[in-house]
C-alpha cells in the first residue's frame, strides 16, 4: 500500500519535469517560426508594393521609394561563392592533415588553432581586413593578378584594394573553422578498414586518403561546404568593413560590391522612412529563408553520411 | 602460370608507380601547407591586432568616455560597461534556456517533439546573427518605439540558446548508460537523477560550453546595430540605447579619424584577449577533467 | 597431403617479432608457407595471429607504435627490410578482412578494378576481362553480372566478402592473406566461401587467420597453432589435428583451453 502510493509520487515528479522541461523546450521551434512571422510582418508594405520585383530589380533608391535588392544578391552570392572556392579547399586539406597526418600530439595543437579562427570577433576580422588585407590586395595581389590573368574579365580594373575579392577572402577564413571542423568529423568517423583495404591493395599515402577516406566522405564533405556557404551567405560585420559598399553588379573581382547583410548594417542608421526599413527589414526575411534552406540542405547530407556510417 | 610470364599488366604498373609516388609526396607537401596557410590569419590577425591595439590602451581607454570628434584621447569606458551588462543580461536569458533544452535533448531526446527541437537548435544555430538582430528590432525596438540594452541583450541571448543547447546535449550523453540505472536502480525518481546526479555531475563541463558561449557574443556586432544601437555616454537604462565594444570597434574603424581607428585596435586587442584567454583557460580545464576521468 | 612437401616454399618466415607500443605480441616466429597451399593460422584469441599475417604485407607497421623485427623472405627478398616499399609489396600480397569491407561509395565493378585503377590501368576492355575474371574466380560473377553499376554496399554479407576477395585477386598478388573472413559470415556465406578457398589455391597461395578449428581442419594443408605470441606447432593439417606434438595443442584442440 504504502509502496503504491510512493511509486504514484514518483511518476508524478517525473511527469511534471518532463512537462517543464518539454515546455521550455518547446519555445524554441516556437522562437523559429516568431523569427519568419515577425519578418514578415514587418516587411509586409514592401512585400505588397515590389512583390517579385523586390528580387529581381537592381535599383535601390530609398529617396524615390524603390527597392530591388538583385545587385546585393549577386554580392552575396558571389562573395560566398569565392570564400568557398578558396575556403573549401584549404579546410578539407586542411581536415585531411589533422586526422591522417599529423600525430595526434600535433593534430591536437593544430586543430585548436583552426579553432581558434572561429573564435576572432567578425568585426575583428572587418578591422585586420580594412587595414591589413585591403592594403595587401590593392599593392601587392590584385596588381598581380591584372598582369597574370588580365585577360580574364574577373580580374580587371583597378586595384581598390576593399571590394568583391577582400570580402570573399575574409569570408573564406570565416567558413574555414567550419567546414573543417565538420569534414574532420566525417573523415574520423570513416572506418578504419576502409583505409586498410586500399593499403592492402598496393594504395600510396595519398591514394588511401583519395579512395577510402575522400570518396567515402564525399557526402559529409558536401554536407560540410554547404554548412560553410550557409554561414558565408550571412556573415555581416567584417564583409560590411571591406566590400566597399557600393551596388555594382560587375564582371570584375577587385571592384567593390555590396552585400544584402551589408546593406543593412549600412543603413540601418539612415532608413527614416517606413518603406525603406521595411525593405531591410525583407532583406532580413530573404536572408532567413536562404540560410534556412542551404542549412537544411547541409544537413540532410551531412545526416545521410552518418546513416551510411552507422549501416556499417 | 601466373609467375612465370610479367603480364602486360605488372609492367604498366612499374611504370605509373614513379608518378604515382610523386604525386603521394606532392600531396602530402599540399596537406601541411593547406594547414599552414590557413592558419596565417589566425597569426596576422593577433599580430596586427597587438601591435596596433597596445599603444592605445592606457589609463584612459578603460575609464574615460569616447572624446567628441578632433579632440585627441578619450577613452571606450562606456562601451567596455555596456559590453558587460549586455552579455550578463543575454546570459540571463541566454544560459538557462539553453541548458534546460539541453538537457531535454539528452534526456527525452528520442521523440518526434525532440527532433523538432533539436532541428530548432541547428537552424537557430544556423541563422545569421543579423537577422536575430532584426526579429529584435521587429519585436522590441518598433513597439518600444526606442532604441535599449533591454534589446540588445534580448539578441544577444536568443545567439546564445543554440550554443549552449547543443553542447549541455553533447556533454550529458558522454555519462555512460550505467551511472544512469545506478540512479534509477537507487529507487531514485528520474528527475532528481537527472538533476542531481546527472546535471550536478556534469556541471564543470556544462559551465565550460556556457564561457565559451559568453566569449562568442561578447564579440557579436551585427545583432547589436539596431537593437542596442550606440551611445556615446554611460549607461542610461536598460531602455536607452548602450554603447557596446564591438559596435563601437566598428564605428571607429569605418571612421577617417586616425585617432578613432587606434582606439578601434585597443577594443579590438581588449576583445581578442578576452576571447582566446576564456578559451584556452576552459579547454585547457576541460582537458583536465577528462583526462583524471580517463586515469 | 604427403604433395605439399613437395612444392617449393613461397613464403619463408624467419623469427619475426612484433610489437605494440612496446608490448611484444609476437616473440619469434619462424615457419614456411609452401606455394599454391592454404596455411591456416589457429589459436585463442589475442594470441597474435592477426599481428601475423597483418606483419606479411606489413600493414602492421602502418599501426602508429608498433614495431616489426625478423626477416619474411619472399622471391628471394626480405620484404621486411627497409628498402623494400610496402606499396609495392602489397601488390603481391593480397588481404581480405574479417568484416566486409568493399569501398561504400564505389560501384561493384569499381570496388574491383580499385587495385587496377590506382596502379594506372585505364583500358575499359582490360579492366572488363578482369572484372568477369575475378569475379567468377571469386565465384560471384553469375549473382552479379547484371548489376555491375550497382553500390558495392547492396550485396549481401558474404556477396560482400567474395567482392572483397576478388578484389584482392584482381591484382593478381603471389599470397592472399585472410583474416577470419568468415567470422562475420552465416553459417551457408562460410560454407560457400571455404570452397572457393580450396578452388583458389591453384591461383594463389592462402593464408588464413581463423578461430575456427573445424574450419581451419576443412579447408588448410597445413596449420599453424600460435599462443601468446608464439608458434607452438605448425605441421601438415591432419597431422595437428589428429596426433598434435605439444601437449597445450592437444588441450587446444580438444576443447580444454581456459
Amino acid at each position: 500500500m504504502k509502496i503504491i502510493r510512493k511509486r504514484r509520487d514518483i511518476h508524478h515528479g517525473d511527469r511534471y519535469f518532463y512537462f517543464l522541461l518539454k515546455g521550455l523546450a518547446s519555445g524554441l521551434p516556437l522562437l523559429l517560426f516568431l523569427i519568419a512571422a515577425f519578418l514578415l510582418k514587418a516587411s509586409w508594405p514592401t512585400i505588397n508594393e515590389f512583390g517579385a520585383a523586390f528580387l529581381f530589380t537592381q535599383d535601390w533608391d530609398p529617396v524615390g521609394e524603390h527597392f530591388g535588392v538583385l545587385a546585393f544578391a549577386f554580392g552575396t552570392i558571389v562573395s560566398s561563392l569565392i570564400a568557398i572556392a578558396i575556403g573549401a579547399p584549404l579546410s578539407i586539406f586542411t581536415a585531411l592533415f589533422l586526422t591522417e597526418l599529423a600525430s595526434s600530439r600535433v593534430a591536437k595543437v593544430a586543430g585548436f588553432l583552426v579553432e581558434m579562427l572561429a573564435a576572432i570577433p567578425s568585426v575583428v576580422y572587418g578591422l585586420w581586413g580594412i587595414f591589413v588585407l585591403a592594403p595587401i590586395l590593392r599593392i601587392h595581389v590584385e596588381p598581380f593578378l591584372g598582369k597574370t590573368l588580365g585577360f580574364l574579365p574577373l580580374f580587371q580594373g583597378p586595384p581598390y584594394g576593399v571590394g568583391m575579392l577582400a570580402a570573399g577572402i575574409v569570408l573564406a577564413i570565416m567558413i574555414i573553422p567550419t567546414i573543417t571542423s565538420v569534414s574532420r568529423e566525417v573523415f574520423r568517423s570513416v572506418p578504419q578498414s576502409y583505409r586498410e583495404a586500399a593499403m592492402a591493395l598496393g594504395a600510396t599515402r595519398w591514394e588511401v586518403m583519395r579512395i577510402a577516406v575522400l570518396k567515402t566522405g564525399s557526402t559529409g564533405i558536401l554536407g560540410a561546404v554547404i554548412l560553410g556557404l550557409g554561414r558565408a551567405l550571412g556573415e555581416t560585420m567584417a564583409v560590411t568593413m571591406v566590400i566597399g559598399n557600393r551596388a555594382d553588379i560587375s564582371a570584375s573581382l577587385f571592384s567593390p560590391a555590396q552585400t544584402m547583410s551589408s546593406v543593412i548594417a549600412n543603413e540601418y542608421a539612415e532608413a527614416t522612412s517606413a518603406t525603406h526599413v521595411a525593405a531591410l527589414l525583407e532583406i532580413g526575411l530573404v536572408l532567413f529563408l536562404l540560410t534556412f534552406i542551404v542549412n537544411s540542405l547541409a544537413r540532410v547530407f551531412v545526416w545521410r553520411a552518418s546513416l551510411g556510417r552507422s549501416a556499417r | 602460370m601466373r609467375r612465370t610470364q610479367p603480364s602486360a599488366l605488372s609492367q604498366l604498373v612499374e611504370i605509373t608507380y614513379k608518378r604515382r609516388r610523386l604525386v603521394t609526396r606532392a600531396m602530402m607537401i599540399v596537406l601541411i601547407a593547406a594547414f599552414l596557410v590557413a592558419t596565417v590569419p589566425l597569426f596576422s590577425v593577433f599580430f596586427h591586432v597587438v601591435r596596433q591595439g597596445l599603444p592605445a590602451l592606457n589609463m584612459d581607454f578603460f575609464t574615460h568616455l569616447p572624446a567628441p570628434v578632433g579632440e585627441a584621447g578619450g577613452g571606450l569606458a562606456n562601451a567596455l560597461l555596456g559590453t558587460i551588462i549586455l552579455v550578463v543580461l543575454a546570459s540571463v536569458i541566454g544560459i538557462p534556456w539553453g541548458v534546460v533544452i539541453g538537457i531535454f535533448l539528452s534526456e527525452y531526446g528520442k521523440s518526434r517533439f525532440a527532433a523538432l527541437v533539436r532541428f530548432s537548435v541547428d537552424m537557430l544555430a544556423s541563422i545569421p546573427s543579423i537577422v536575430i538582430g532584426l526579429f529584435v528590432y521587429a519585436l522590441v525596438v518598433i513597439p518600444m518605439k526606442r532604441f535599449s540594452g533591454l534589446a540588445g541583450g534580448l539578441a544577444l541571448g536568443i545567439l546564445m540558446v543554440p550554443t549552449i543547447a547543443r553542447t549541455t546535449e553533447e556533454i550529458l550523453k558522454l555519462i555512460p548508460v550505467h551511472i544512469r540505472e545506478a540512479g534509477l536502480g537507487l529507487g531514485v525518481p528520474r528527475w532528481k537523477m537527472i538533476l542531481f546526479i546527472i546535471v550536478r555531475g556534469s556541471m564543470g563541463a556544462i559551465a565550460t560550453g556556457v564561457i565559451l558561449s559568453v566569449a562568442r557574443v561578447a564579440g557579436e556586432t551585427a545583432p547589436l546595430l539596431f537593437t542596442a544601437l550606440s551611445s556615446r555616454f554611460w549607461f542610461g537604462g536598460l531602455d536607452q540605447p548602450i554603447a557596446s565594444l564591438p559596435v563601437q570597434i566598428f564605428n571607429y574603424a569605418i571612421s577617417p579619424f586616425e585617432e578613432w581607428q587606434s582606439q578601434a585596435w585597443g577594443g579590438a586587442l581588449v576583445l581578442i584577449l578576452f576571447v582566446f584567454v576564456t578559451n584556452i583557460i576552459t579547454r585547457l580545464a576541460l582537458r583536465r577533467a577528462h583526462g583524471s576521468g580517463q586515469s | 597431403m604427403n604433395t605439399t612437401e613437395l612444392r617449393e616454399t613461397l613464403l619463408d618466415v624467419r623469427n619475426l617479432h612484433a610489437s605494440f607500443g612496446g608490448i611484444a605480441a609476437l616473440h619469434g616466429i619462424s615457419l614456411s608457407v609452401i606455394a599454391n597451399s592454404v596455411t591456416a593460422i589457429i589459436g585463442p584469441s589475442g594470441c597474435g595471429k592477426s599481428t601475423f599475417i597483418r606483419c606479411l604485407n606489413r600493414l602492421h607497421e602502418e599501426v602508429p607504435g608498433a614495431t616489426t623485427q625478423g626477416e619474411v623472405w619472399l622471391d628471394g627478398q626480405d620484404i621486411l627490410s627497409a628498402d623494400v616499399d610496402p606499396v609495392t609489396l602489397r601488390r603481391k600480397i593480397g588481404m581480405v578482412f574479417q568484416k566486409p569491407n568493399p569501398f561504400p561509395a564505389m560501384s561493384i565493378y569499381e570496388n574491383v578494378v580499385a587495385g587496377l585503377t590506382l596502379a594506372g590501368v585505364r583500358r575499359r576492355s582490360v579492366l572488363n576481362e578482369v572484372v568477369e575474371k575475378t569475379l567468377n574466380l571469386a565465384a560471384l560473377w553469375d549473382e552479379v553480372k547484371d548489376k555491375l553499376h550497382h553500390p558495392g554496399s547492396s550485396l549481401s554479407g558474404g556477396q560482400q566478402q567474395r567482392l572483397c576477395i576478388a578484389r584482392a585477386l584482381a591484382i593478381e598478388p603471389r599470397v592472399l592473406l585472410m583474416d577470419e573472413p568468415t567470422s562475420a559470415l552465416d553459417p551457408i556465406s562460410t560454407a560457400r566461401i571455404e570452397e572457393l578457398i580450396g578452388e583458389l589455391k591453384r591461383e594463389v597461395t592462402i593464408v588464413i587467420v581463423t578461430h575456427n578449428m573445424q574450419q581451419a581442419a576443412r579447408i588448410s594443408d597445413k596449420t599453424g597453432f600460435f599462443l601468446l605470441g608464439e608458434l607452438v606447432e605448425f605441421t601438415d593439417t591432419s597431422v595437428l589435428f589428429t596426433a598434435p606434438k605439444d601437449p597445450r595443442t592437444e588441450r587446444y584442440i580438444t576443447g580444454r583451453f581456459g
